[in-house]
């Protein structure tokens, strides 16, 4: 028994013991495979429940239901909007999050920007893209000293009703 | 074995037979439920429709936290300009969270390139993010079971059990994993799974005007958007890697990876 294998290879058992016992209690219980099996969906099942506890911040639109909504209280900015134009846009695009509004936030933010809307109203010469219909200017020349809200309305943009 | 024994287990022998199997067969709901589940949840993204105002973009951070200021996104969009001289240029500065609001395009390093309006042959955008694929690399390489697919189809992180290694930024071949700044461990598109599990729509999809983003589940063929993804000329991105992204464009140029 004198050999010298054997004091190394139990030292190496012990160590593999020691991670294997400790395995055991550090890794949760519910650790387990999905329906994709192990190499894809090895993970402890309460994770998912964290993830579904994420706090929700945007309102579900469908976005005639969001105006539904805002217009309870909002009448005259709903009103105003046609289902063309501006009507396509969300209010929480421009608006922020707004689910539990007007409990929590109780005001939404307004953002008077020019670079609100020159999101989609740079003009961009890109004949082959959506952009190409959304009318563009260019902002380094069009009334560059004022706000774009200052002139145009921004729930009725129509050139006509400024 | 004594007669009396034998009377009594023959008793219980034929009483057991008597009851039939599926009474014994209690049924879980749950389990059920499990069997059959046949959600699966898939993107459409039409990129004819984009404009890339970056809405997606701003309302996926704030939905989900992601400082604005920081240089990572769950979901971005890409601009590709061609002109007619053959040249190609992609950008997307911050993702895109505040459009596309200049006509010069960012070619990184502080260097930008005024592209003549005559020489411009084709431009699009191009909304990109997790494409939540069936067969993810991204988990098979973490070490610890931090990332995982779940049933569902989203692939999901675990924050607390990540050890924050970096394993899953290299292996994924759509860049669409990131480290997350102030967690300090993986992050990446979720497909908004907490707004899934309340029937809501993902933030996006929630945020886009033009209907460029959509969601669907793809078992079910009733869907509008199953539909459109059975019926329409769909491609994804990356195919050769395997990976079988869940997510489909419509109008996907070749050099778009
Ligand atoms: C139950 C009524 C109610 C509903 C519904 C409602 N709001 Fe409000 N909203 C308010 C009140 C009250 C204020 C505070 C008004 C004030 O201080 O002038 C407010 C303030 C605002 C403001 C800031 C106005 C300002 O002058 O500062 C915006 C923007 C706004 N709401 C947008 C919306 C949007 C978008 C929706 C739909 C998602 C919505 N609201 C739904 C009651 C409501
Ligand atoms: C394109 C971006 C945009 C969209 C979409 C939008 N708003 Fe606004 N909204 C603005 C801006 C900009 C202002 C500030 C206007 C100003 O100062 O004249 C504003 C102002 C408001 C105000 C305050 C009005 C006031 O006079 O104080 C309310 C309330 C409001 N919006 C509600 C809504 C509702 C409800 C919707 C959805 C139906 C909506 N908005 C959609 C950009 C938008
Ligand atoms: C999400 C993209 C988007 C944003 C942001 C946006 N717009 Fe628009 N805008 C549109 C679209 C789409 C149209 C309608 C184009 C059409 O169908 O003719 C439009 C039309 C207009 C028009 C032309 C109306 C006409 O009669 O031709 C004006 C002016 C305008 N918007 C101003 C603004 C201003 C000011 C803001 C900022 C508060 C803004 N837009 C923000 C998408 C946007
Ligand atoms: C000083 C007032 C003023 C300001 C500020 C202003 N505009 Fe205008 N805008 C006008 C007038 C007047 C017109 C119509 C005449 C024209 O086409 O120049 C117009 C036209 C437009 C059109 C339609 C162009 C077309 O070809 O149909 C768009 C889009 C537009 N503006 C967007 C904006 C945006 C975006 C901003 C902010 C960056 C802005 N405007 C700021 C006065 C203004």
């Amino acid at each position: 028994m004198k050999s010298h294998v054997w004091r190394p290879l139990i030292v190496v058992i012990c160590i593999v013991v020691g991670i294997l016992v400790f395995r055991l209690f550090y890794v949760p219980d519910d650790f387990g495979s999905g329906k994709a099996g192990f190499m894809y969906s090895y993970h402890r099942f309460s994770a998912e429940d964290d993830a579904r506890s994420q706090l929700i911040k945007y309102r579900d639109t469908g976005k005639q239901k969001m105006h539904e909504y805002c217009a309870e209280c909002h009448g005259d900015e709903v009103e105003i909007r046609t289902e063309d134009l501006h009507g396509i846009i969300a209010c929480e695009n421009c608006h922020g999050p707004a689910l539990n509004h007007p409990d929590e936030p109780e005001e939404l933010t307004i953002d008077r920007g020019r670079g609100l809307c020159l999101r989609c109203h740079t003009d961009l010469p890109y004949a082959t893209s959506e952009r190409h219909r959304i009318p563009g200017i260019d902002p380094k020349e069009h009334n560059v000293d004022d706000e774009c809200v200052e002139c145009h309305d921004p729930h009725n943009p129509r050139l006509e009703d400024m | 074995m004594k007669r009396r024994d034998f009377v009594k287990s023959s008793i219980a022998v034929i009483a057991g037979a008597s009851v039939p199997l599926a009474a014994l067969d209690l049924i879980d709901p749950k389990e059920v439920l499990a069997a059959n589940e046949d959600i699966h949840w898939a993107f459409l993204i039409d990129t004819h429709k984009c404009v890339g105002c970056g809405f997606c973009v701003k309302a996926c951070k704030t939905e989900n936290d992601i400082p604005f200021g920081a240089k990572v996104t769950r979901t971005w969009v890409e601009r590709y300009v061609f002109t007619k001289d053959d040249r190609r240029y992609v950008d997307s500065p911050d993702g895109a969270l505040y459009g596309f609001t200049e006509s010069r395009v960012d070619l990184g390093r502080g260097e930008y390139k005024e592209i003549d309006p005559e020489n411009v042959g084709k431009a699009f955008f191009v909304p990109k993010l997790c494409n939540h694929c069936a067969t993810p690399p991204c988990t098979q390489v973490c070490p610890v079971g931090a990332t995982y697919k779940t049933d569902t189809g989203p692939v999901l992180v675990d924050k607390t059990w990540c050890i924050g290694c970096g394993y899953y930024i290299m292996a994924c071949p759509y860049g669409a994993r990131y480290f997350n700044p102030i967690t300090h461990v993986a992050d990446k598109c979720t497909f908004c799974y907490h707004r899934l599990a309340k029937d809501l729509e993902t933030a996006c999809v929630n945020a886009c005007p033009f209907g460029a983003r959509k969601m669907c589940n793809i078992r079910d063929i009733n869907d509008p958007v199953t539909k459109m993804i059975l019926n329409q000329r769909v491609g994804v991105l990356k195919d050769e890697f395997g990976t079988r992204p869940q997510a489909f464009y419509i109008g996907l140029a070749q050099e778009v990876r």
